[in-house]
């Protein structure tokens, strides 16, 4: 099958501190890979080393077999990669058509992108009520909402996604995933990060477990998250916490 | 649905333009010689700290320079006026002098932020105000230069009245293409890299570009109101190009309301004017200035024109605390 993001023994860190250090692992195209770890583990250093905002000190990083490790984020988000990082990612003051609008600053075509808009906000008709209104004004569900409609805007072939369900209702969090399988079946490759590993890895394809900047464990998503070894993981209760 | 809400907006900024030009355009009338030219100042002031307002307010990055191109703006069209070159070739010389000149300050930004620029951006004020003050053959040193004023369409402006007018016209023209670039997809991305550097980038915004273009065009706007200024006092010498100068800049925008488009015209106006209202106060003028800066920054650091809302979310804020303790009171009113 083939491989929408390959990572080789890939080293990164912040200035003295390593926090990668030799890791290595595949994301398959058009499947939901889901990286789980304790707090601090590593997780979101992982999705900003692939993304350009940190540069890897060793070690190869692959899209569709293409080397792009050290490529910038603005070259990254031209080849079709996108990050939604964790958080909150609009900016408050800006209406939501505005915030969205940021999402084709590569585009680079007028036309274009008001095409990609309409099409967006089509399929977000919530989005499309509210998109005169403040960023700020809409629920935290519908913030997320609009930021991954905004990443949508680059039609991507890889999507980068950093704790999307963080700080959201059970019921919203089923709504954020239902979206994501469904940007996976249309062939879109995700790499989700999640601290919510049950319901996560409940729809992931794939899962990976970091542990000291390194692979723990790997491998389809009911297997992982049935392995015995991943309570030890998460000495801090992640898995206790989830379930 | 809000476009109600937002022509309500609009309205009332049209009103108040509309308001403040007939305002500006009858104070002559009330005025004497000295203060038609103190609101001269105040125009070409203004024209400076927005361009300051884009670099500090909307970009988010600290200039502590500003002055240094007002007075690359100011020489550029006395060096030349003084070669016989007219002010109308003179100006955009020293708008794009000032543009270049600031899109290389915009450099140290891209390596470091906050008190490191500001202490870069004042080193490179204070390296300016050298060149002018030592390289006496170029600028006249402490000696300065006479600059005469300008004609237009063969027209002299020596009157203090013509050239109050095209301090205003400036004023205009300026704030126009601000308030155009600033609402425009392309001006927005500045408050993002205010906002959040990071997010930005992660949206494929080109933050570099966008931090060395906020330098220049807010140096420009300052190249501008230099250029302008020259002819208006008649006469320059390094003074007006110091450090000083430019934390009074700095100032005019912090107190109007950085990041608020009408901000840098009550800063300045503050920053211009009171001191010739707090005239009588003599040496509590500046006593009387710093309490209130002090005061201001303390209550509502967001500037004047954040004082409105400040003060309706306090209303708010009182309002529900009474409620709650209503609440659990129980039975009182
Ligand atoms: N900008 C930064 N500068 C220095 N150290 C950082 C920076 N960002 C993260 N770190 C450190 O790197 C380590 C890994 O952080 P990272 O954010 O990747 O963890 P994470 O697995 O995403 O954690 P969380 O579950 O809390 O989001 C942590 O020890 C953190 O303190
Ligand atoms: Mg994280």
């Amino acid at each position: 099958m083939a491989e929408a993001l390959a990572l080789a023994d890939v080293v990164a860190g912040y200035g003295q501190s390593t926090i990668l250090n030799g890791l290595s692992f595949a994301a398959e195209a058009g499947r939901i890979t889901t990286l789980i770890g304790a707090n601090g583990a590593g997780k979101s250093t992982v999705l900003k080393t692939v993304f350009g905002l940190l540069r890897p000190r060793q070690g190869s990083i692959r899209m569709h077999g293409e080397p792009i490790g050290g490529l910038e984020p603005r070259a990254l988000l031209a080849r079709g990669l996108v990050f939604v990082p964790q958080g909150r990612n609009l900016f408050p003051t800006l209406t939501v058509r505005h915030n969205l609008e940021l999402g084709g600053t590569t585009l680079g075509d007028r036309a274009l992108l008001r095409r990609r808009m309409d099409a967006v906000l089509e399929r977000f008709p919530r989005l499309r009520e509210r998109a005169e209104g403040q960023a700020s004004a809409l629920s935290g569900g519908e913030q997320k909402m609009l930021e991954i409609g905004r990443a949508l805007l680059l039609e991507p072939k890889v999507l980068l996604i950093d704790e999307p369900s963080i700080g959201l209702a059970p019921k919203v969090v089923a709504e954020v995933y239902a979206l994501l399988r469904g940007l996976a079946e249309s062939g879109v490759s995700i790499l989700m990060v999640e601290q919510n590993v049950r319901a996560a890895l409940g729809m992931s394809d794939a899962a990976v477990a970091l542990e000291q900047g390194r692979v723990g464990l790997m491998g389809p998503a009911a297997q992982v998250l049935a392995d015995t070894r991943i309570k030890a993981l998460f000495l801090g209760g992640g898995l206790a916490a989830a379930g | 649905m809000t476009l109600p809400t937002l022509s309500r907006a609009n309205v009332a900024a049209l009103a108040f333009i509309v308001a403040m030009t007939a305002g500006l355009l009858a104070a002559p009338l009330f005025l004497k010689t000295y203060g038609v030219y103190l609101l001269s100042l105040w125009a070409l002031n203004t024209v400076a700290a927005i361009g300051l307002n884009l670099t500090l307010g909307y970009a988010g990055q600290i200039s502590l320079g500003q002055a240094a191109f007002l007075g690359i703006g100011a020489y550029a069209v006395a060096i030349l006026m003084k070669a016989g070159v007219s002010f109308w070739l003179g100006l955009p010389a020293g708008v794009l002098l000032a543009f270049a000149v600031g899109l290389a300050l915009g450099f140290p930004a891209l390596r470091v932020q906050h008190h490191y620029l500001a202490f870069a951006t004042l080193g490179f004020n204070a390296l300016v105000f050298l060149v002018i003050r030592n390289e006496e053959w170029l600028t006249g040193g402490n000696f300065g230069i006479r600059v005469a004023r300008p004609e237009l369409l063969g027209h002299s402006l020596r009157s203090g009245i013509d050239y109050y007018h095209v301090c205003l016209a400036v004023l205009a023209v300026t704030a126009l293409l601000v308030w155009l670039l600033l609402r425009s997809p392309w001006g927005r991305a500045f408050a993002c890299l205010r906002d959040n550097p990071i997010r930005a980038e992660s949206l494929g915004i080109d933050v570099r570009s966008y931090t060395l273009l906020a330098f220049a065009i807010g140096a420009a706007c300052a190249g501008v109101a230099g250029a302008f200024l020259a002819p208006l006092v008649n006469f320059i010498d390094p003074s007006p190009f110091g450090l000083v100068p430019s934390i009074y800049l700095l100032l005019m925008v912090i107190i109007g309301g950085p990041g608020r488009f009408f901000g840098p015209f009550l800063g300045a106006a503050i920053v211009t004017l009171l001191p010739e209202w707090l005239r009588v106060a003599d040496v509590w003028y500046l006593v009387i200035f710093g309490i209130f800066v002090v005061a201001l920054m303390a209550f509502c650091p967001g500037g004047l024109l954040a004082v409105p809302e400040k003060v309706a979310a306090m209303r708010a804020a009182r309002r529900s605390a009474r409620g709650s303790a209503a609440g659990q009171a129980g039975a009182r009113p």
